[in-house]
C-alpha cells in the first residue's frame, strides 16, 4: 500500500509540474507586452526597459520559469496587475470559500443521490426506479442558471428562507456563511445528483448479479444486511472515485452558480483575471485549480484502494 | 409420514418454466427424486439439461422469471413451495447449503474470509467472538487449510483457487446442514487440485451424514463420487439408478450416448472410435412429439412418439425408455452410428518433420518497481517457457499436456509469432521460421494455423460462415471469389456442415458448430501445422467427440501435423500419436501416446493420471495426491522446478541440480533424478479400468 501511496504521489508531482510548464509557457505566448500593461500606453521606452528588467522579463525564459516556480511554491505570488493586491492571500480566501461551498453540496448530494441509486439499483425495471430516472435525468436536464434562478425565485423572494445574493466578505466562518451556501449548493446537487445516482445504481445492478450476491442470501442472511454489507461495500467503489474526482470539478468550475448567486469562488476569481488580462492572478488561479484536480484524483485513487483489498492488497 | 422423515428431499412431478413472450419455458419437466441422509446423488447432463434449474429449485432460489409451476418439493417434511422469503432464510444456511462453481466469484471480494464463515455461525448458531474464531479455526482444520488464521484473516483474492474452494466447503459445512447442493464445484479447478477437493467432499459427507446432490457434467466425476446417479436431458429426467448399474448398463439410449462419446483414459484413436451423439439438443420451444431423445435415437421407433412414462426395470432403477426392455436383454443396440468415414487412424508410414523446436525459451520481465530498484534487487524474469525442445512430424499428432500456468498457451502463441522468444529457434520444415509475425511471410502464416479454445469468440459475429471462409481462401490462398465459392462447399463438407451453413451467422449456430466453422477456417489455409488450444474444452461432451472425430479425419486426409492443447489427459491421449506433459514452463516427459500411460512415469505424470476422476466407479486407481499449488512462475523452484510437490522427492539434488533427461524402453524420454530402473521399481499402473464398465462400441 505505501509503494501505491508512493507511486500516486510521485504521478501527483509530475503532473503539477507538467502543468505548471504550460501554464507558464501560454501566458508566455498570450500577445500582450506585460511592462506596457502595467505602465500604461504613453510609457516610454526606458521606463519599459527598466520594469522588464526589474521584473526579470529579459532573462532566458527557462531562467523565468525557474524563477516563478520558485516564488510560487514559497507562497511568493507576487501582486495583482489589475486591482493590486497581494495574490496569495486573495486567491487563498477564494478557494477556502469554494471549498465551503464544495462541502456543502457534497453534504446534500453524497447521501441523497447514494440511496436514490441504491433503492433504484435494487429495484430495477420496477416504478420506483423508473420514478427515480426519470426525475433525477429530468432535473439535470436543466442549465444551472435555469435552476439557480427558480430556486431564488422560490426560497429568496417567495419563501423568504434564504438570501437571494450569496456574496461574502473574504475570511467569513462557516456557520456564519451557511445560510448563503444553501441555495447555491442545491443548485450544484441539482447537477450532480442525477449522474451519482445513475452510477450508484449502475453498481448495484452489477452487483447483484454476481455470485457472492447468492452466497450471502444463501447463508440466510437477512436482505438488510445482504445491501449493506455486501452489495453496497462493492457497488459504492466506481461512486466514491466519481465523488472524489467531482470534488476538484466543484472547487474551480462552479463559474455558471457563482455568477448567479454573486458568490465569490475561485472560478469568478478565474474569469475576472481573465477579464483583466491579468496574468499573475491567472497563473495563481489555474495553479491551484490544477492542485485542486491533481488532489481530488489523488484522494479518488487512494480512497478507491483504501475500499478495494484487491488494490491494496495486490 | 415416516418414509418422508426418512428422506431428506422428496421432489415429485417437479416442473420449473420461464417466464417467456409466449407463455412458460419449461427447463425442467416432471422430474422426481428422493434423497437420504448419507447419500450422494448425481445429476449429469449437459448444457441446455436443466440440470442447474432444477439444483436452483430445490434450493427454492430460482431466478428472476423462473417459477414452480407444478410438482412438490419436499424439505424435511416441508413443501417449500408454502414457505415464504423469511421462512427460507431460517433453511438457507442452517439446513440446506450449497457450494457453487466458481469460488472467487462466489466469495465477496471485499470481506476477509474469517468474516464471511462467520455470518452464518452468528446468524443461524448466536456464535460470535471468541467462541465463532475457534469455530472457524475447526472448519478450516476441517477442509485441510494447513494455516487456519492467514486464510482467516485474507481476503479472497489472496488464496488459490483450490483453497477458496475449501473454504466454500467449511462455509457449507459449518452449521451442519441436512442437506448440501454441489453445482459443479470442481469445474474451475485444475486436475491436481480437483482429486485432492474430490478426496475431501467424498470424507465430509461420510462424516457429515448430510444428503448430497452433485451437480455435473464431468462423468468421471460422477462415477467417482456419487452413490446414485440421475441423467438429465432438455428438462428431463430420463434415467437414473445407482452408479454402478448405470455405468455398467445404461437403460436409456442417451446416456448409453454419452459414455461412448468420451475418451476413456489410456485409449488411443488407433484402438478405439468415439460415436458423437447426432443432432443437437432440442430448443424448449420446439420440444419433439414423444420421447425427447427420439429424434437423435438410434433405436427409436414407432412407439416412441407417444411421450415414455417412468419405467421401473428393478426396484432401485428409473428409465423413461419404451425399449428399456430390448436394450437389456441385448436385443437392441442403443450405441450412437458411427460417422461413416470414421477411419482408425493408421498413421502413414514415411512422415517429414513439420515442426521443430529448439531449446525454446519465452521469458517475461517483471514490472519494474521503485522499491526493487531502489535496494537495487534485479529483476527475476517470469519463465513462462524454458527450454522446450519439441518435433513434430506432418499426419501426427503431439499432445500438450500441462494445467493453468504450465505454459501450454504461452508455447502456442511464442509459435504463432505472438509473443517474442527469449531464446530457441523454431523450424518449419527444416527451415527456420522468424520469431515475429510480422517478419514471416504470408505463406507462411497460411502454413501455421490456429482454432482456438472459444469458438464464440474467435469467430467475427457479423460475418456468415461463408465470408469467413472466404478471407483465408482469398488472402493467403490468392483464389478468385469463385474458386474461393466452391472452396468453401468443400470445407463445409469436410468439417460435416450442411451447405446451407453458409449464409449463417456465428449467433445462429450451437458451440460445436462453431468450432467447426473454426476449424475450417483454419484449413481453409491449408495448413502444415494446425495448433489446437484446448478446442474441446468449452463444449459438451458428446459435441467433444464429433470433433475430435473431425479433427482426426482432416488429419488423415490432408497430413497435417497437430500440436494439441489440453489439460485433459485422456482427450490428449486419445488424439495424440506423441504426448509432451508441460510443468511450469519445463517439459517434464514426452513420449508415445501409447507408453505414456504405463510406468515407469515422471512423478507428475504419474500424480496428474492419479488425479484424473475415471469413467468407471470400479475403477482401480493409485491415490497420489500433491501437496500445495502449483508456484507461480515469477517464483519458481531452483533445481527440478516439481520438486516442492514431488511424492518422490528424493533430497539436496532435486533442490539444487536440474535433471537430466533421461530414456526408458518404451521410449519414453523423462526429466529426473530418479533413473527408469528404479522408477519402475516403485511404480505401478496408476490406473486400471475394470471389465464390466458399459462402454460400447470397441475395436
Amino acid at each position: 500500500m505505501s509503494r501505491y501511496i508512493l507511486r500516486r504521489l510521485g504521478f501527483l508531482l509530475l503532473t503539477v509540474i507538467l502543468t505548471s510548464i504550460i501554464v507558464f509557457v501560454i501566458t508566455q505566448l498570450l500577445p500582450g507586452d506585460v511592462a506596457r500593461v502595467i505602465l500604461g500606453r504613453e510609457a516610454g521606452e526606458a521606463a519599459l526597459q527598466a520594469l522588464r528588467h526589474q521584473l526579470g522579463l529579459d532573462q532566458p525564459l527557462l531562467v523565468q520559469y525557474g524563477r516563478w516556480l520558485g516564488h510560487f511554491i514559497t507562497g511568493d505570488w507576487g501582486t495583482s496587475y489589475s486591482t493590486k493586491v497581494a495574490i496569495f492571500p486573495l486567491v487563498m480566501g477564494r478557494l477556502r470559500n469554494s471549498i465551503m461551498l464544495a462541502a456543502m453540496i457534497l453534504v446534500f448530494a453524497i447521501p441523497t443521490a447514494v440511496v436514490l441509486g441504491v433503492v433504484a439499483g435494487l429495484n430495477e425495471g420496477r416504478w420506483i426506479d423508473n420514478l427515480i430516472s426519470v426525475s433525477s435525468l429530468s432535473v439535470v436536464g436543466l442549465p444551472e442558471f435555469v435552476t439557480g434562478l427558480v430556486l431564488i425565485q422560490v426560497f429568496a423572494f417567495t419563501l423568504h428562507w434564504f438570501p437571494a445574493n450569496s456574496s461574502i466578505r473574504l475570511g467569513t466562518g462557516f456557520l456564519e456563511a451557511l445560510p448563503r451556501l444553501i441555495l447555491p449548493a442545491l443548485t450544484a446537487v441539482l447537477v450532480l445528483l442525477a449522474y451519482i445516482a445513475r452510477l450508484t445504481r449502475a453498481g448495484v445492478i452489477e452487483e447483484l448479479k454476481k455470485p457472492y450476491v447468492r452466497t450471502a442470501v444463501l447463508k440466510g442472511l437477512p436482505g438488510r444486511t445482504v445491501t449493506i454489507k455486501h452489495v453496497m461495500r462493492n457497488a459504492l467503489l466506481p461512486t466514491v472515485t466519481v465523488i472524489a474526482i467531482s470534488f476538484g470539478w466543484m472547487i474551480s468550475g462552479l463559474i455558471v452558480i457563482e455568477n448567479v448567486f454573486n458568490y465569490p469562488g475561485l472560478g469568478r476569481l478565474m474569469v475576472f483575471a481573465i477579464g483583466r488580462h491579468d496574468l499573475p492572478l491567472l497563473q495563481a488561479v489555474t495553479m491551484v485549480t490544477v492542485v485542486a484536480f491533481a488532489s481530488a484524483n489523488l484522494a479518488a485513487d487512494l480512497m478507491y484502494a483504501a475500499l478495494n483489498p484487491r488494490i491494496r492488497l495486490g | 409420514m415416516t418414509e418422508t422423515s426418512a428422506s431428506v428431499l422428496k421432489i415429485e412431478a417437479l416442473t420449473v418454466g420461464y417466464r417467456a413472450e409466449s407463455g412458460w419455458r419449461e427447463a425442467v419437466r416432471g422430474v422426481s427424486f428422493e434423497l437420504s441422509p448419507g447419500q450422494t446423488y448425481g445429476l449429469v447432463g449437459e448444457s441446455g439439461s436443466g440440470k442447474t434449474t432444477l439444483a436452483l429449485a430445490v434450493m427454492n432460489y430460482l431466478p428472476p422469471g423462473g417459477r414452480v409451476l407444478g410438482g412438490r418439493i419436499n424439505f424435511g417434511g416441508v413443501d417449500l413451495q408454502s414457505l415464504t422469503q423469511r421462512d427460507m432464510r431460517e433453511i438457507w444456511g442452517s439446513q440446506m447449503a450449497m457450494v457453487p462453481q466458481d469460488p472467487l466469484s462466489s466469495l465477496n471480494p471485499s470481506m476477509r474470509i474469517g468474516d464471511q464463515l462467520s455470518e452464518p455461525l452468528r446468524h443461524h448458531l448466536g456464535m460470535t467472538g471468541a467462541g465463532a474464531r475457534a469455530r472457524i479455526q475447526e472448519l478450516l482444520e476441517m477442509v485441510e487449510i494447513g494455516d487456519p488464521n492467514r486464510v482467516a484473516t485474507s481476503y479472497p483474492h489472496q488464496i488459490s483457487g483450490g483453497m477458496q474452494q475449501r473454504v466454500m466447503i467449511a462455509m457449507a459445512l459449518s452449521t451442519e446442514p441436512r442437506l448440501l447442493v454441489l453445482d459443479e464445484p470442481t469445474t474451475s479447478l485444475d486436475a491436481t487440485t480437483q482429486a485432492t477437493i474430490l478426496d475431501l467432499v467424498r470424507n465430509l459427507m461420510h462424516v457429515h451424514n448430510a444428503a448430497v446432490l452433485y451437480v455435473t457434467h464431468n462423468l468421471g466425476v460422477v462415477a467417482q463420487i456419487c452413490d446414485r446417479v440421475a441423467v438429465m436431458y432438455a428438462g428431463e429426467l430420463v434415467e437414473d439408478g445407482p452408479t454402478d448399474a448405470i455405468y455398467r448398463q445404461p437403460l436409456f439410449p442417451y446416456t448409453q450416448g454419452l459414455w461412448d462419446s468420451v475418451p476413456r483414459l489410456g485409449e488411443n484413436k488407433r484402438q478405439v472410435r468415439l460415436h458423437p451423439i447426432q443432432g443437437r439438443i432440442p430448443s424448449l420451444d420446439d420440444l419433439p412429439e414423444g420421447c425427447v431423445f427420439r429424434p437423435r435415437c438410434p433405436v427409436a421407433s414407432d412407439v416412441c412418439r407417444v411421450h415414455p412414462p417412468v419405467y421401473r426395470p428393478n426396484a432401485e432403477r428409473r428409465t423413461r425408455c419404451h425399449r428399456w426392455q430390448a436394450i437389456a436383454s441385448g436385443e437392441i443396440d442403443a450405441a450412437q452410428p458411427l460417422p461413416d468415414q470414421q477411419t482408425l487412424g493408421a498413421g502413414t508410414p514415411a512422415s517429414e518433420q513439420v515442426l521443430s523446436i529448439d531449446d525454446l525459451a519465452v521469458h517475461f520481465s517483471p514490472r519494474p518497481s521503485i522499491t526493487a530498484w531502489l535496494r537495487s534487487r534485479p529483476l527475476k524474469p517470469i519463465k513462462a517457457v524454458d527450454g522446450v525442445s519439441l518435433n513434430l512430424n506432418s499426419g501426427r499428432t503431439l499432445g500438450l499436456v500441462g494445467e493453468s500456468g504450465s505454459g501450454k498457451t504461452t508455447l502456442a502463441r511464442a509459435l504463432l509469432g505472438l509473443t517474442p522468444l527469449t531464446s530457441g529457434s523454431i523450424q518449419l520444415f527444416k527451415a527456420p521460421l522468424a520469431p515475429r509475425l510480422a517478419d514471416r511471410p504470408r505463406s507462411s502464416m497460411s502454413r501455421l494455423q490456429i482454432v482456438f479454445q472459444h469458438p464464440q469468440e474467435a469467430l467475427n459475429p457479423y460475418l456468415t460462415v461463408e465470408q469467413t471462409l472466404m478471407r483465408p481462401l482469398r488472402h493467403l490462398r490468392g483464389m478468385s471469389a469463385g474458386e474461393a465459392s466452391l472452396a468453401v462447399g468443400d470445407l463445409l463438407q469436410a468439417v460435416e456442415l450442411q451447405a446451407d451453413y453458409r449464409s449463417r451467422l456465428p449467433a445462429q449456430l450451437s458451440g460445436g458448430e462453431k468450432q467447426r466453422v473454426a476449424i475450417a477456417r483454419a484449413f481453409a489455409a491449408q495448413p502444415d501445422l494446425l495448433v489446437a488450444d484446448e478446442p474441446v474444452t468449452s463444449l459438451d461432451v458428446s459435441v467433444q467427440a464429433s470433433i475430435l472425430n473431425v479433427l482426426h479425419e482432416l488429419q488423415v486426409e490432408k497430413q497435417t501435423g497437430y500440436l494439441f492443447i489440453s489439460h485433459n489427459l485422456a482427450v490428449v491421449g486419445f488424439l495424440s500419436d506423441w504426448v509432451a506433459v508441460i510443468y511450469l514452463g519445463e517439459l517434464m516427459e514426452v513420449g508415445p501416446a501409447d507408453a505414456i500411460f504405463d510406468p515407469p512415469y515422471h512423478p507428475y505424470t504419474e500424480a496428474l493420471l492419479s488425479a484424473i476422476p475415471l469413467i468407471d466407479p470400479q475403477a482401480q486407481q493409485e491415490q497420489i495426491r500433491l501437496e500445495g499449488e502449483v508456484p507461480s512462475p515469477a517464483d519458481r523452484p531452483t533445481g527440478c522446478p516439481f520438486h516442492t510437490r514431488c511424492p518422490r522427492f528424493l533430497g539436496d539434488i532435486c533442490v539444487n541440480q536440474r535433471p537430466p533427461w533421461r530414456e526408458t524402453a518404451q521410449g519414453k524420454s523423462y526429466r529426473c533424478h530418479i533413473p527408469p530402473q528404479d522408477l519402475e521399481g516403485q511404480q505401478r499402473k496408476v490406473f486400471a479400468f475394470s471389465d464390466q464398465a458399459g462402454k460400447g462400441g470397441g475395436p
